[in-house]
């Protein structure tokens, strides 16, 4: 069960993935990806987890394209842990996502642990306006605007889930990436962030539920 | 050896005269490992260094005994309590304290300089052990003396310390090792774990201890409790008492009855409190208190559990059900800590279905049946840290360290393929897609391995240890104010402005979260939330659970009190009660929700797992299970929709098929694997200071789980988890064994509404959510009611 909502003069739909879906546009966006996070800790002598993020985080990318047919693809910004993790990338990961890339329109947005070109092809873009929307990693600027950046999570039925939040003007997406916490959306960097009246929109196995965004009293 | 004169003289002058037993350590003192078994108050700490004083006394440079306690406490305790004799005799021996207590400053000093006799922890041991200048600080070690060796091997505490005992071994060979032991019921199992070749010195068990249930006006109440309703009696035993001991199962059930303890307290009897989620500045006062006779009581958790010889005590009530016989006889040997005199000892049942367990508890005690399960051999991961922490010392070579390892009484079984897979594991992850090629956290270099990047040994060093805990936050009267203690971390989340709850006694208002730091205010005179910070839950014993159902079957009961009598004839008439060699199933609706209850006295563990496993039947049935709680002789599940006929759910065949598909996604197995993970080095511990503020760096462990599931799932961790949570909190095999002895004679019975042995049930804490279609629905309702409270929908 999917959720659509209008953010300016788009028609968008959150996803249960955590991705968004710009059916007008035939348009896929995933935020904090955050490829090679495992690979990233390994390399500063850190723990060794288990190195199949990237391909859990593949997996579920791939059936999101299949299942929207999207035919373009923006990457919100911290799509890679590092940019030293974009090169480190295994081979079979690699060659899986080039084989996603391959003859869609495919945007990589700079984030704070992605600063920077790979040489994965795509257009590598700070921020990208389209059709009336703004997309960009963190967010905060002039809108109606898409962001991603701070991995929203909020509480429902005692369980904590990845969460969009949407106001008048903006959009959070939450992390798409497999390694990721979330920050709760009672934060004050949310909370400022976010207008009166914002929802969270709670993702569940298989709906997206949207809620009152949760306030600190 | 004989004692040196001074210290015979001083003993003469305080008129002490040796036990026999502690004349025989003083003989055997040559020995390579011995143990010993004596009851509580039988000066076995003594005895333990009786060989070390006399040896020190003719002169020793370095480090001569390290003495290993599970408590930080008793570290402290023994040092103040060896020291009377030491200074009174005039020795030239320095003895000082290691735990995590002890100021940086301090342990680097004790490092450069070590003392005489080193009193410390398992932890504080592996932690020396981990580093570069471990053999010049141990080279010269003669004795090490193991305390409460029979609580340490119930963990993988202990388990750690047996490694580390082989390391010390290597860096020491003349090292002589004593263990020191309560009363247990197999105790050439725990010589073998101590080490191959140990002696046993058993002493004398002493007089019967004398046991009663308290009588109390009001009878305990139906459900949940604490032990509030026998508060009056408490007091008048406290005041007829020097000084009383008063045990609770959790930390929970002490600080509510302490609160009310102290409201009733009209006397002003000194009473205090003493648990493991208290600051250590107030726990440190209680003790001192107690030392000094200033206290007439102590309301006290586990936390009290072992050794501290508080002198004076002459008194033991224990408020809930003991759940083990063995715990039970060793908590009421901490009355009269003198030698040859009875301990006393009273049992409070907090609800009625306690009475029944205490009245069990107080005959096997009668009896001297004591129970206990075999350990299995030594756990892997504690095996994974120890090798980290072995290359955090320096280079080691791979043969070395397992024969080494295998000298550690429970690794004696293990296999070098196991070794090896524990090596690997550590070295490169041990994953089927070989990932970490090029940064591998041990690599073999010359030989040996190494740490690819030495700035890991900070990392894992800080990881030591296998006291897993839940995430606790620190609680403050205001922003700068005095620590209170700690809660968990989902407890503080739960909280909103204006909540009050109870710590240390007293009732505080919730203000904030700043910080990591739970801020709060004192607030008198208000009905307190709840406390949920939780304790130990421990499985009631097979034997104890075994007397319990023979009691039922007695059909009358003269020797349970009348109102406790009367609930369980209650029970009979309107349900019927549990039978040996029968299954009963209860199903009736409740609060607008449907409930199975299953009776299968299989304790905690073992009904958990049922829960588990019965309502992931439940839900492929389409009954919308939501949840479960699980007791040590009923699992409580409730769902949406009725459960008429409980003989499809309980087949022992389609549970055992269920489990091996279940296994893999359950949260039993998931917080096991936290457990693990986190013991093995894969996930690091979470200081408190240290945590970014800015929680999107850290995941759930959960993650890691379900990932290497489905992508690995015989990775080694994932193996260990299995064998854990079937050995531990899984415990199949006793739901086995239950459902064998029952042939399938079950007793399904629908009721209009609870019954009275149900209804204890609804108080537990501990419910597990069951993920599935009934959940997302609810989900569904709730997103609802929050959109049209808002005006939204």
């Amino acid at each position: 069960m999917t959720y659509a909502f209008p953010l300016g003069h788009a028609r968008l739909t959150a996803l249960p993935s955590g991705a968004l879906h710009w059916p007008d546009e035939r348009l896929l966006c995933v935020s904090d990806l955050h490829f090679g996070k495992s690979e990233r800790l390994a390399r500063r002598g850190g723990a060794l987890l288990p190195p199949y993020e990237t391909r859990a985080t593949l997996l579920r990318l791939e059936a999101d394209l299949d299942a929207t047919g999207a035919r373009a693809v923006i990457c919100l910004g911290d799509s890679f842990d590092d940019l030293a993790a974009a090169e480190g990338l295994d081979e079979t990961d690699r060659l899986w996502l080039l084989r996603l890339m391959a003859g869609r329109d495919w945007v990589w947005i700079e984030g704070n642990h992605d600063a920077g070109p790979t040489d994965l092809g795509g257009s590598h873009l700070a921020e990208l306006h389209r059709a009336g929307l703004a997309f960009r990693h963190v967010g905060g600027g002039a809108g109606p605007e898409v962001s991603g950046h701070y991995h929203p999570k909020a509480r429902l039925a005692g369980k904590a889930h990845r969460a969009f939040l949407l106001d008048e003007n903006r959009l959070v997406l939450p992390a798409y990436g497999t390694f990721t916490g979330g920050l709760w959306c009672d934060d004050p960097a949310l909370q400022a962030l976010m207008g009166p009246g914002a929802l969270a929109i709670v993702t569940t196995p298989t709906r997206c539920l949207p809620i009152p965004m949760p306030r600190r009293p | 050896m004989a004692l040196p004169p001074a210290l015979v003289q001083w003993f003469a002058a305080q008129g002490w005269q040796l036990h026999p037993h502690q004349q025989a350590m003083l003989a055997r003192r040559a020995a390579r490992s011995t143990l010993l078994i004596a009851p509580t108050g039988g000066g076995k700490t003594l005895a333990g260094f009786l060989p070390s004083l006399a040896e020190l006394a003719a002169g020793h440079a370095g480090l001569h005994t390290l003495y290993i306690s599970p408590l930080k406490a008793l570290a402290a305790n023994i040092r103040r309590n060896l020291r009377r004799p030491v200074e009174g005799a005039g020795l030239p021996i320095r003895i000082e304290d290691r735990t995590g207590d002890t100021s940086q400053t301090q342990r680097r000093r004790q490092r450069a300089d070590p003392p005489h006799i080193l009193l410390t922890t398992p932890e504080s041991l592996a932690l020396l052990l981990s580093y570069e200048d471990a053999p010049r600080i141990f080279n010269g070690l003669q004795r090490v003396v193991v305390d409460e060796l029979h609580a340490l091997a119930e963990s993988k505490r202990g388990d750690q310390l047996m490694l580390a005992l082989a390391r010390l071994q290597t860096l020491a060979p003349g090292l002589r090792r004593v263990g020191l032991s309560a009363t247990v019921e197999d105790p050439p199992a725990l010589a073998a774990y101590l080490g191959a070749g140990t002696e046993i010195v058993l002493a004398d068990t002493g007089p019967d201890p004398e046991i009663a249930m308290l009588d109390t006006a009001i009878p305990p109440p139906w459900a949940g409790g604490g032990g509030r309703h026998a508060i009056p009696e408490i007091l008048n035993q406290i005041t007829r008492h020097q000084t009383t001991l008063i045990f609770h199962n959790t930390r929970a059930q002490a600080e509510i009855f302490f609160h009310h303890l102290w409201l009733a307290n009209t006397g002003d009897l000194p009473i205090g409190i003493h648990h493991g989620s208290l600051s250590r500045e107030q726990r440190e006062r209680v003790e001192a208190a107690m030392v000094s006779g200033a206290l007439r009581a102590v309301v006290c958790t586990g936390s009290l559990d072992l050794g501290i010889d508080w002198g004076a005590v002459d008194l033991v009530i224990q408020v809930g059900a003991p759940k083990n016989i063995k715990r039970l006889v060793q908590r009421i040997g901490r009355a009269n800590h003198r030698y040859n005199a009875p301990s006393k000892a009273l049992l409070v049942p907090a609800n009625r279905f306690e009475v029944v367990e205490c009245q069990a508890a107080l005959e096997a005690a009668r009896d001297h049946a004591l129970d206990g399960e075999p350990r299995g051999p030594g756990p892997r991961d504690v095996l994974c840290q120890h090798i980290l922490a072995t290359a955090c010392a320096g280079p080691f070579d791979a043969d070395a360290l397992f024969a080494e390892v295998v000298t550690a009484g429970p690794y004696a079984t293990l296999t070098r393929a196991d070794f090896d897979d524990c090596l690997t594991f550590t070295a490169t992850g041990g994953y089927a897609l070989r990932a970490y090629d090029r940064w591998q956290r041990l690599m073999p270099k010359a030989g040996k391995w190494t740490l690819r990047d030495p700035r890991a040994a900070a990392v894992i060093r800080q990881n030591l240890g296998t006291i897993v805990d839940t995430e606790t936050l620190k609680v403050r009267l205001g922003r700068f104010g005095t620590a209170l203690g700690e809660v968990e971390e989902a407890f503080a989340a739960s909280l909103t402005p204006g909540d009050t709850f109870l710590i240390g006694g007293q009732i505080v208002r919730y203000d904030g979260l700043h910080e990591m730091t739970v801020e709060v205010s004192r607030s008198p005179g208000r009905d307190p939330k709840v406390a949920v910070f939780s304790g130990t839950k421990f499985a009631t014993s097979t034997v104890l659970a075994d007397r319990i159902l023979d009691i039922f079957a007695q059909g009358r009961w003269p020797d349970l009190p009348r109102h406790t009598a009367e609930w369980l004839a209650h029970q009979a008439e309107v349900s019927q009660l549990p039978q040996p060699g029968r299954l009963l199933v209860e199903s009736f609706p409740q609060d607008g929700r449907e409930h199975l209850c299953v009776y299968g006295f299989a304790g905690r563990n073992a009904q958990q797992t049922l829960g588990l496993l019965v309502t992931k039947r439940m839900e492929a049935a389409g009954l919308a299970p939501l949840g479960f709680v699980a007791t040590d002789y009923a699992t409580l599940i409730w769902g949406l929709e009725p459960v008429l006929d409980a003989d499809p759910l309980l087949q022992l065949q389609g549970l055992r098929d269920g489990l091996e598909g279940w296994l893999s996604g359950n949260a039993v197995m998931k917080r096991t694997f936290r457990n693990v993970a986190i013991i093995a080095g894969l996930i690091e511990r979470s200081h408190q200071g240290r945590r970014k503020s800015g929680r999107q760096a850290t995941f759930s462990s959960d993650i890691l789980y379900d990932t290497l599931a489905r992508h690995d799932p015989e990775h080694l961790l994932l193996r260990l988890t299995r064998d854990e949570a079937m050995r531990g909190l899984i415990d199949f095999s006793r739901l086995e064994g239950m459902l064998a002895r029952i042939e399938g004679r079950i007793d399904t019975r629908r009721l209009p509404r609870v019954t009275p042995l149900a209804a204890p049930l609804f108080l537990e804490p501990g419910k597990v959510p069951v993920e599935g279609k009934g959940r997302e629905w609810l989900a569904e309702d709730a997103a609802r009611a929050l959109l049209r409270a808002a005006g939204l929908d």
